[in-house]
């Protein structure tokens, strides 16, 4: 299973700025959409979900994982990556503030398994977390991701 | 054993808490079989099995089920799940 996360990620922002969640989110779909993974739309759909089933894809410390289901504003199965300046409340019990969102996008409910399961084993460790999110620009973070990937 | 791994939309959240779940069980020795679902058919799911893992804001969605229902905070930590799923089991 040699999935590097750097060459999964169609979209990388850092340092970047969001007043509230539903920015993070936004600034992630927007990634989606830039990447040709996902249409505007999907960005809508992400936001529903966290004002239908709360901050639940807040999945660790700090990393929250935005998404919303398979529907025909998904173009191809793809991820985001946005990186803020400064971290911003989901409302989340435990893993709250974010200051990393990834945007998933699927078409299907199988065809990303590998790429999740590099996505945990890197973001497990908290000092890579805050690596990454120290990071300036895109290429810092595929260096890291590379780098992570060749010794986890 | 079936346990049954929760999140709102079945590719993400439950997706990563199914694998964490299956590396948790084989370090426990514990034969299981683990299914991802979404919060629409989860509480179908969680009536035939022993074990729910989801997240503290779907456990409240979930509501009564005769499984048991264990919060997961990180769906990254093997070993936070490993824990859990062992204290459920004993």
């Amino acid at each position: 299973m040699a999935v590097n996360l750097a060459d999964e990620l169609s979209s990388i922002v850092t340092q970047a700025a969001a007043a509230d969640w539903r920015e993070a989110v936004t600034l992630a779909g927007d990634g989606l959409v830039a990447g040709g993974v996902a249409t505007n739309r999907y960005t809508h759909e992400m936001i529903d979900v966290v004002l239908q089933h709360g901050p639940y894809m807040v999945v660790a410390p700090g990393v929250a994982l935005a998404h919303a289901r398979p529907s025909p504003a998904v173009l191809r199965t793809g991820l985001s990556w946005v990186g803020l300046s400064a971290p911003v409340e989901f409302g989340h019990t435990a893993n709250d503030p974010v200051s990393l969102v990834i945007g998933l996008a699927a078409t299907d409910h199988q065809g990303h398994l590998a790429v999740m399961a590099e996505l945990a084993s890197v973001l497990v460790d908290p000092e890579r977390v805050r690596q990454l999110i120290a990071a300036t620009d895109e290429h810092e973070v595929r260096r890291l991701l590379t780098e992570f990937a060749a010794t986890s | 054993m079936k346990i049954v791994a929760v999140c709102g939309m079945g590719i993400g959240t439950s997706v990563l808490l199914k694998m964490n779940a299956e590396k948790a069980l084989r370090s426990l020795g514990i034969d299981a079989d683990v299914e991802a679902a979404d919060i629409g058919v989860a509480r179908g799911a969680a009536r035939t099995a022993q074990v729910v893992l989801t997240s503290a804001e779907l456990a409240t969605e979930i509501g009564d089920v005769p499984a048991k229902v264990i919060v997961i905070d990180n769906f990254f930590d093997v070993a936070e799940i490993t824990q859990k799923i062992q204290s459920a089991v004993e």
